[in-house]
């Protein structure tokens, strides 16, 4: 009997407030509960904050489970010149701006010609581009290695000489690997895009590159930020290509390059909480300044349908 | 409205088609051929790869030093590597654990949020930051927070005493495996909740609110309603947390201490790695554990794809 009465204020003013009295316990602990989730979730970030803020000298005579006598951000500054963050940062932004680039241009290519063109076999093309996305990266690293171990680069691009322990062979499989997941996206955004726009454009003359270029890419751009967003956390998030396909770990990017700096320079958890905070912040800027972008970017694959 | 624009749109596309010149054919071409040697190249060539290397024996130097050996790697793999059972079971274990726990959890964090109260937003921002860091971060994230001496857990436990009670939880096999669950659950939950929640948004409110006029408590109107109508999302969850559960690599590697092999933290994944840094003669070993990924993965990403690509064609 409690669950009938639901509020329609617009119809019968009067019972409103009564109905909104029952109500207000279940949302009181609703918020509890949701507050609790929040903080239980946030507990292990916020251990990791308080940890990167004390000096080690007294976290180590005090204990760690105490009141801070000083709060400093010493080993923020420490973590920053020993482990070279500068470099490491650098080598991130190297691997991640060309990867988001490539992987969208290359997406929307596809994407253009799925939806535009539509020749017998664009559902298979689109299919394997998906499906190749899915795949765990695991299943197909063994013949990967050897390939980049073989696979001759120009100098210019790698001094090994091959795809291996070089930046553009990570760019390369970063770029092979996201392709799947945006041309996904981008065909469904395309999709919506009335074709009467390119067929004037046709009809006017214009060759296909205009149209491409000119016409679809401008009109895609609520979907490239979202994907740009998301990209750039993923690639930048990336571990395990980074850590298989660098041999040398002075040119690997920070997210992977922090897993052998905490044991060669971090010598305390002070400064591997510093340091490993340092990797999220330039992900929790872009996820803080562009949270919309990021979660429908997200959900864009998904909600479709 | 359907049949005169359906063979209106079809001589339009058959228009369109002769109409591109040379230099417009080119250049399709090279939108559609650069992407897809890339791609084939890059992930479809070596998980074909991934399948002949399975039966062969080769120590990747020379390609006329393979040599084919039939099922040796995976007879090796059954019954000769004592990690290889360990690591399937890890799996298996890795995901029944986030189906189970966190992937029901998010869903219904999702459906609270949807609710429309007031601080939804912080709620959701905070819960869903575990999702934007990086699997490597959480890892030392947690590390930090399990440390034996001074983690957070065995500071509030007393856990830490060396003479008395004293927990590793990243160091004893028994235990360290449901440690990182933990911390692979957290971050789940968050994915999961951010899924559903899109989800939901495209949920006609008009259901449940027929439904509730009609007497259902709000259990009847998620199982009996929402869930049911929700069907293309609970797929994609499903498919999501089954690959998160095959792909689980880099916070394990993290938490077992940066070396790949820690006794009771197996996985195929680790092993797979292991297998292609380590001595020479393993790639037949790694490709034949890769083979396993594979047919696991394919048998969701495929059924899945032919069914949202089916639907998407009507």
């Amino acid at each position: 009997m409690t669950t009938q009465a639901p509020p329609r204020p617009a119809v019968v003013p009067r019972p409103a407030p009564v109905t909104k009295k029952r109500v207000k316990p279940a949302r009181a602990l609703l918020h509890v509960f949701l507050a609790l989730t929040a903080v239980v979730w946030l507990l292990p970030l916020l251990w990791a904050v308080y940890t990167s803020l004390r000096p080690y000298k007294e976290t180590a005579s005090r204990g760690f489970l105490t009141l801070p006598e000083k709060i400093t951000g010493e080993n923020y500054a420490t973590a920053w010149e020993q482990a070279q963050f500068p470099h490491f940062f650098w080598n991130s932004l190297l691997i991640t701006v060309p990867a988001v680039l490539l992987t969208l241009l290359f997406a929307a290519g596809i994407a253009f010609f799925v939806t535009r063109f539509s020749f017998r076999f664009n559902l298979a093309l689109l299919m394997l581009f998906t499906a190749g996305n899915l795949l765990p990266p695991q299943a197909i690293i063994t013949p990967l290695y050897q390939l980049y171990l073989k696979l001759p680069l120009p100098g210019w691009m790698s001094d090994s000489g091959v795809f291996y322990n070089s930046a553009w062979g990570v760019i390369a499989i970063h770029v092979a690997f996201q392709c799947g997941f945006c041309t996904f996206v981008l065909s469904n955004y395309m999709r919506t895009i009335p074709g009467e726009i390119t067929e004037a454009a046709m009809v006017d003359g214009a060759p296909v590159w205009r149209q491409f270029f000119q016409i679809i890419l401008p009109l895609c751009r609520p979907a490239f930020a979202a994907l740009a967003t998301l990209e750039s956390i993923w690639i930048y998030n990336d571990f395990f290509w980074a850590l298989v396909l660098f041999q040398s770990g002075d040119k690997r990017p920070i997210t992977s390059a922090i897993a052998n700096l905490s044991g060669e320079y971090f010598t305390n958890p002070n400064l591997i909480a510093a340091g490993s905070l340092m990797t999220a912040i330039p992900t929790l800027l872009v996820y803080f300044l562009l949270q919309k972008q990021f979660v429908s970017g997200l959900t864009l694959g998904s909600s479709k349908g | 409205m359907s049949v005169p624009t359906k063979v209106a749109g079809s001589s339009a596309k058959r228009r369109r088609v002769r109409r591109l010149t040379k230099r417009d054919k080119a250049v399709l071409g090279v939108l559609v051929g650069v992407p897809l040697v890339v791609h084939v190249g890059l992930v479809w060539f070596p998980a074909v790869a991934s399948v002949l290397l399975s039966f062969t024996k080769w120590d990747g130097i020379g390609l006329n030093t393979i040599q084919w050996s039939g099922f040796y790697q995976y007879v090796q793999a059954f019954s000769n590597d004592p990690s290889f059972w360990p690591a399937v079971t890890n799996n298996v274990l890795w995901l029944v654990f986030l189906l189970a726990l966190p992937t029901p959890f998010g869903i219904f964090l999702a459906y609270q949020l949807d609710k429309q109260i007031r601080f939804s937003r912080f709620y959701q921002t905070a819960i869903f930051l575990p999702m934007v860091i990086s699997l490597a971060v959480v890892g030392f994230v947690w590390q930090i927070f399990y440390q034996p001496d001074y983690g957070l857990v065995n500071s509030l436990f007393g856990s830490n005493d060396p003479n008395g009670t004293y927990i590793d939880w990243l160091g004893n096999p028994h235990l360290n495996l449901w440690a990182v669950l933990v911390a692979a659950g957290w971050r789940h939950t968050a994915y999961i909740m951010i899924l559903y929640l899109a989800g939901l948004k495209s949920f006609d409110p008009a259901l449940k609110e027929a439904a509730s006029i009609d007497g259902a408590s709000e259990r009847q109107i998620f199982f009996k309603v929402t869930f049911p109508s929700l069907r293309p999302v609970n797929v994609i969850i499903l498919v999501v947390t089954v690959l998160e559960g095959l792909r689980a690599f880099d916070l394990v590697y993290v938490l077992g201490g940066n070396t790949g092999s820690k006794k009771g933290l197996e996985l195929l994944s680790i092993l797979i790695t292991n297998s292609i840094v380590g001595e020479s003669g393993q790639v037949g070993y790694g490709s034949a554990l890769a083979v396993i990924l594979l047919i696991v993965s394919l048998v969701v990403i495929v059924p899945y794809l032919v069914q949202n690509f089916r639907r998407e064609e009507r």
